[in-house]
């Protein structure tokens, strides 16, 4: 199983994320995303792996739900 | 008749109270290799001991503010592949802690041995220690510490002093360590982290100065002595920096679990009638004065209480202060040192840090559901964990200062005194 995470430091807050990705992540009042942690599957998986390609600063990372980082 | 057996070696001696500030000379000079060596004695050959095994008995955990183990950490950097590097962080950015300036001022050998000790038991052939730049005294002491020893005590680790800029974020480990390999000091995305990936990529680890000069004299007096004070679970002594309503503020050595009232006392009692009180410093939390009345120095007494003892900054806050003008300039202080480089941190804490202003000001109608929703989304985002600290403080004032905040939507302030020591604004 796998879940998104965005690395903070290289988000810029394009968005695109949340528009793709609309089952996990949602936009603060500053267009940075919020996301959900629970693990993606299905058709969640396909617009998750969709996002991370679409992200312009490669900040969104697809990781193992076992990674130990937050 | 019995035969006596012995079983393992005899506990050394160690100093009784205090044990890490027994060697502090009462001339408030560093203290010399000669002086030091006479209160402490020798550090023991490094084959002679097994340091990783002696910090487990001992349950000695970090002193900078996480907590975290220090054996764990130790064997998570010897478990890597290539040869270690040790940082020594003593780049104490919390305004409100001074125990490690105290420490690495008086009793630079004690750091430097606990360095030393560190790097033998990885095998680094090079320890650092971190201050921050505007630690004069800090870095002049540990300067003339080092060249006393001509490089180390025994010549395989090489020990430096190196500066570093100021600031809250600085001493983060992450920052120390981008800051030791490119000269930026802002916390990075992590994994990896500096055991695994740290200093010129070796594995590194970076410790807090006093936990190494615990690890020093864990290495000399074993764990049973580190044990013979403190509490089963939090063993040990440690360093405690209280200021604000109190006679004589500074710098205290205490026995783990030592009544907070009991410091309060040797730091000659309160000079006013109590508010509330700041523990853990700018990330910790309030308690209130009724709150904190039986709390005992311990992480675990205090986490019942919804506070955290983190690196033992204390500030009591007089009656005379308003806890919610002091909490805004200090989420001011905490918005305006992040790093800058998450979109979270940068806009959320100073959107909590405008609120809390709006409501000190009593400007505002009340927007503290929008508030509390802000702080709990600023939590988990940065890359450090800068915004889940600023978070904390700020959850705790809204609930210790409920009453306080009443007031303010009302147009009325308790005190206008200023406790909080903030960098770059006079008090």
């Amino acid at each position: 199983m796998k879940r998104v995470r965005v690395n903070p430091i290289t988000c810029e807050g394009h968005g695109l994320c949340a528009e793709l990705l609309p089952e996990r992540i949602q936009l603060d009042e500053w267009g940075f995303p919020i996301v959900d942690r629970e693990p993606v599957a299905g058709e969640a998986a396909r617009h998750a792996a969709r996002a991370v390609e679409a992200c312009p600063t490669l900040a969104l990372l697809l990781e193992a739900a076992s990674d130990r980082s937050r | 008749m019995t035969a006596m057996r012995a079983t393992r070696a005899p506990e050394l001696i160690g100093p009784g109270p205090p044990r890490l500030l027994a060697g502090v000379s009462s001339a408030g000079a560093p203290s010399t290799l000669d002086e030091h060596l006479s209160v402490y004695g020798q550090l023991p050959p490094a084959g002679a001991i097994d340091l990783p095994a002696l910090v487990d008995a001992s349950g000695l955990r970090g002193l900078g503010g996480a907590g975290f183990p220090t054996a764990t950490k130790l064997r998570a950097v010897a478990s890597q592949r290539g040869r270690p590097f040790v940082v020594a962080n003593g780049a104490e950015g919390e305004p409100i802690s001074g125990k490690d300036k105290v420490l690495v001022r008086y009793l630079p050998h004690l750091v430097l041995d606990g360095a030393a000790a560190a790097a033998h038991a990885l095998g680094a052939r090079e320890a650092i220690v971190a201050l921050s730049r505007a630690d004069r005294d800090g870095i002049d002491a540990l300067s003339a510490a080092i060249a006393e020893r001509g490089g180390g005590l025994d010549k395989r680790v090489r020990l430096r002093a190196i500066a570093v800029p100021d600031g809250f974020v600085a001493g983060e480990e992450t920052a120390l360590v981008q800051f030791l390999n490119r000269g930026v000091a802002k916390p990075t995305f992590t994994p990896p982290l500096p055991f695994e990936r740290g200093v010129g990529k070796a594995p590194t680890l970076v410790q807090n100065v006093e936990t190494l000069a615990q690890l020093a004299l864990i290495a000399r007096f074993g764990p049973v002595w580190f044990r013979a004070v403190g509490t089963a679970d939090e063993p040990g002594s440690a360093l405690v920096t209280i200021s604000g309503a109190v006679a004589e503020p500074g710098v205290y050595e205490v026995a783990l679990g030592t009544p907070l009232r009991e410091l309060v006392a040797q730091a000659g009692g309160v000079t006013e009638h109590v508010r509330a009180f700041l523990v853990g410093g700018f990330f910790g939390s309030w308690l209130g004065e009724r709150e904190a009345a039986d709390a005992s120095l311990l992480e675990g007494d205090l986490r019942s209480r919804g506070a955290r003892l983190g690196a033992r900054a204390i500030v009591v806050l007089p009656t005379s202060a308003c806890g919610i003008c002091e909490t805004a300039r200090a989420m001011r202080y905490l918005a305006d040192s992040s790093a800058g480089q998450c979109g979270p941190c940068v806009y959320g804490l100073d959107a909590i840090a405008r609120s809390f202003e709006r409501l000190a000001a009593q400007q505002s109608r009340d927007e503290r559901k929008q508030l509390s929703r802000w702080i709990q989304q600023v939590r988990g985002r940065g890359a450090c964990r800068h915004p889940d600290g600023a978070a904390a403080f700020a959850t705790s004032a809204l609930k210790v200062f409920a009453r306080e905040s009443e007031l303010h939507l009302r147009g009325r302030c308790e005190g206008k005194r200023r406790v909080l020591p903030i960098p770059g604004i006079a008090a």
